[in-house]
């Protein structure tokens, strides 16, 4: 038996040059990315390095860890998957300024989310791959092929972008700082979200348009209020483990699973009917229509319902359409109602083309208000005023169309009434059908 | 009732229940085993959203809430390659946001379910109004023009069912799989025999552990998925790569690679194939439909037979790539197809390719409303 030797790996860089242009600062940082990964002695197949676009987009492919080369801007939503899939892993994303503008968006939920990844920003403030176009970090005033007569746009602070958002570990620096690769490691063994905004020098475009040198970089950090440093650094619970400890409370079966409505009395109807209850939203129309549905199934019918509604939650109107039926039918609109429930003016408002579609079989419930209405169908006025109590607005669907069942038949009212015994409005909701049920005497 | 794999028919006692079709779409993820949900609020496609962000953390999953569409599909794609079996729901507007990301799955292999709730369009469009305008959208939403499979439910079980199977499509063929359906399908609420839905199993994902993440011999054949965290390091990318998953500008490489993701899909679509024939011999006459607007197909069809008038339907469950077997079945003996939708024939397009010469009547609204049984019924006489 042999002793074994865990010996740190020593590289985490594949052998291949990089292929950036001479003097450009991607190279060195990634060399730091390397040194902080040795430091911290990771395991390379428990490493991710997602990518991006641009210049930045091409390092994944130096490293001997897994890699995520993706789409601009996009590398930290794939980034926050495989996190969110995996906590265990270390995941690094690279992208250039760039990325950091298309993707703006999803770095500031990344930082409030504080999923644990590790952002590395290689910030040369031009578009380096596409010819020296300006990016968001591009200094007011810079040169670049878009901005020839100088950059008229404020430069975006990211670090401050994702700092006063929840960051957990922002850092600003260059990628001259000898502690680079510590403060990479530092950001990858900090819990929650973590970005380091490393400038450099686009040695092919930038540093050419605006003789730009390192000490002018230095210099212009602060001149231009973008202070050097450590700048954040808080104590955060990191998204996918907070996840999954905030949800381990819940396991268990789904409560999705079908439940049989149970079945106990025998329905009259031997064709298909359709019922329409034309009213406003907030008037609980879509719960009145299912409760009369579910009547229904508790007699051995089969029923659906289609909704019609804008997108305003608590105005407009709301008419649904629904279906009794002794056998299964497929999903159809209905375009004669045997009974149209008109019970508002919004409801009214839709009630044109059912009206125009009935005949003399059918039947019309209406408010007083539209007890003249021009149609061949039979009308019958129910007037909310002569019950016995005030009805609430958000009883009148149930109310009238329990009215209709009470007259047409299709099931037994006492099949509605099992229906509407059940749930947390059961009470308001059988006041809703007895009243109904008077109402149409 | 459409006759699916696995499906029973017991109605002694009746045992429904009274459900939507994103409910039956949340079921069917779960029990096919999705683990990953991610989604932007969009009606009509919110309510799969919300289902799973109750859901999903019951069974272990993770269901997110994306800042917006492209970064939940984003998520997807790196949960997927994670291991995660991903999932999303979206309608147009999110399809549009989707669609680099579409390509993104395409070109990187990923297995994931994508569902489109149609509403009406273009750009904001009708948010609470059913329409089926995006049937060409989804086959070709995304930049190159590579085959993806679009499945489409007409009815509640179907939306339970196919959901299972473009899990498992999803994984056989490592592609995006799109259910396409539709705000009436999704929000509808209907009684369904809870016997009527198929006994599905948690559809298999088959990995390796090493070895070069892609291959493309044969070039219909689809190589085992990696999974970060397991086994060797891999790459993953979106940009045209060699097996090993470095970008490539070898032209050999690179035509093999494409010539992959059309073969590996294109080359087994008997395997994809599904219609719900109900044919009639010595009919003339065929309806054809697919989603939402079969329900008005079926009906008029059972009331043309009533009536003693002879005609055929098929409802198309597979729309992408086209069924061309089934269908080419289907037009046997046919003089007329009639073809309703919610767009002015989007699909009516591709059926003439391949009808032979025969009649072609399209039945179309973009108004918003469903099309009725009396249109199809006047079309077929």
């Amino acid at each position: 038996m042999s002793a074994i030797t865990i010996t740190p790996i020593s590289t985490f860089r594949t052998e291949d040059p990089y292929p950036f242009c001479p003097g450009c600062g991607h190279g060195p940082i990634l060399d730091r990315l390397n040194e902080a990964m040795i430091k911290l002695d990771l395991d390379p197949a428990k490493v991710v390095i997602v990518s991006d676009i641009g210049c930045s987009g091409l390092s994944d492919q130096y490293f001997v860890t897994s890699a995520f080369h993706g789409l601009h801007g996009r590398s930290t939503t794939y980034a926050t998957g495989i996190k969110l899939a995996n906590p265990d892993l270390d995941v690094v994303v690279i992208m250039g300024d760039g990325g950091t503008g298309i993707g703006g968006t999803h770095l500031i939920s990344a930082a409030r989310r504080n999923i644990g990844i590790t952002v590395i920003v290689m910030n040369n403030l031009n578009f380096g791959m596409t010819g020296g176009q300006h990016s968001t970090t591009t200094p007011e005033g810079g040169i670049t092929s878009t901005t020839p007569l100088g950059n008229l746009e404020h430069p975006l602070d990211i670090c401050a972008t994702v700092g006063v958002n929840g960051a957990a570990y922002v850092y600003r620096g260059t990628s001259f700082d000898r502690d680079l690769a510590d403060r990479i490691a530092a950001g990858m063994t900090k819990p929650g979200f973590a970005l380091l905004d490393v400038w450099d020098l686009c040695t092919a475009y930038y540093v050419r348009s605006n003789k730009f040198t390192r000490a002018g970089m230095e210099d212009s950090m602060r001149s231009w209020g973008m202070e050097p440093g450590l700048l954040y650094d808080r104590v955060t619970t990191e998204y996918a483990k907070g996840y999954r400890a905030a949800h381990a409370a819940i396991g268990g079966t789904p409560t999705m699973s079908a439940r049989p409505v149970p079945v106990g009395f025998e329905a009259m109807l031997d064709r298909p009917m359709s019922l329409v209850v034309a009213s406003s939203a907030g008037g609980k129309i879509r719960s009145a229509s299912r409760l009369i549905a579910l009547g229904g199934i508790r007699s051995g019918l089969w029923a659906a319902q289609r909704d019609d509604y804008p997108v305003t939650v608590k105005s407009g109107h709301s008419v649904s359409e629904l279906w009794l039926a002794p056998e299964e039918m497929p999903l159809t609109a209905v375009t004669r109602p045997d009974v149209l429930a008109i019970i508002s003016v919004d409801g009214y408002g839709k009630a044109g083309p059912y009206l125009a579609a009935m005949t003399a079989d059918d039947l019309v419930l209406t408010i007083p208000e539209y007890a003249d209405l021009e149609t061949t169908a039979q009308v019958r006025v129910i007037d909310p005023k002569s019950a016995e109590k005030r009805i609430p607005k958000t009883s009148m669907g149930l109310v009238y169309l329990a009215a209709a069942l009470a007259i047409t038949g299709p099931y037994p009212l006492d099949a509605l009434r099992a229906a509407a015994g059940e749930g947390s409005f059961s009470e308001i909701n059988l006041e809703a059908v007895e009243t109904g049920a008077i109402l149409s005497e | 009732m459409p006759s699916l794999p696995g499906m029973t028919t017991t109605t002694d006692t009746p045992r429904r229940e009274y459900v939507d079709g994103a409910t039956a779409i949340v079921r069917g993820a779960i029990d096919a085993g999705c683990t990953f949900f991610a989604g932007y609020p969009i009606t009509p496609a919110s309510g799969i959203l919300m289902a799973m962000m109750r859901e999903l953390p019951k069974v272990g999953g993770v269901a997110m809430q994306g800042e917006d569409e492209i970064a939940s599909i984003g998520m997807c794609l790196g949960a997927t390659m994670t291991g995660a079996r991903a999932m999303t729901a979206t309608s147009g507007p999110g399809i549009s946001l989707y669609s680099e990301n579409i390509g993104m799955a395409i070109m990187g292999e990923v297995p994931l379910v994508i569902v489109d709730v149609q509403r009406l369009g273009p750009a904001t469009g009708g948010a609470t109004t059913v329409a089926q305008g995006d049937v060409q959208f989804v086959r070709w939403g995304t930049a190159g023009g590579y085959p993806v499979i679009v499945l489409a439910p007409s009815s509640v079980p179907e939306a339970y069912s196919l959901t299972v199977k473009a899990f498992e499509l999803a994984e056989r063929f490592r592609c995006p799989v799109f259910l396409l359906t539709d705000k009436e399908i999704a929000m509808t609420l209907s009684a369904v025999d809870v016997d009527h839905y198929p006994d599905v199993g948690v559809i298999g994902r088959t990995e390796k552990d090493s070895g070069l993440p892609y291959s493309w011999e044969p070039p219909d054949g689809v190589e085992p998925i990696r999974r970060y965290g397991s086994g060797d390091a891999f790459r993953f990318t979106g940009s045209t790569h060699d097996e090993g998953g470095y970008i490539t500008k070898n032209p050999a490489k690179v035509g093999a690679l494409n010539e992959h993701l059309i073969a590996k899909i294109v080359d087994h679509r008997d395997k994809i194939e599904m219609v719900d024939a109900d044919l009639e011999v010595g009919a003339r006459t065929l309806v054809l439909s697919y989603g939402v607007t079969a329900g008005a197909a079926r009906a008029a069809v059972r009331r043309l037979r009533e009536e003693g008038t002879p005609v055929s339907g098929v409802v198309v469950q597979s729309l992408w790539p086209m069924p061309e077997t089934a269908l080419g079945a289907a037009f046997e003996g046919v003089d007329r197809i009639v073809i309703p939708e919610l767009n002015m024939g989007l699909y009516r397009r591709e059926i003439e390719r391949i009808s032979g010469g025969r009649e072609i009547i399209g039945v179309n609204r973009i108004d918003g409303q469903l099309t009725t049984v009396d249109e199809v019924v006047e079309a077929v006489r």
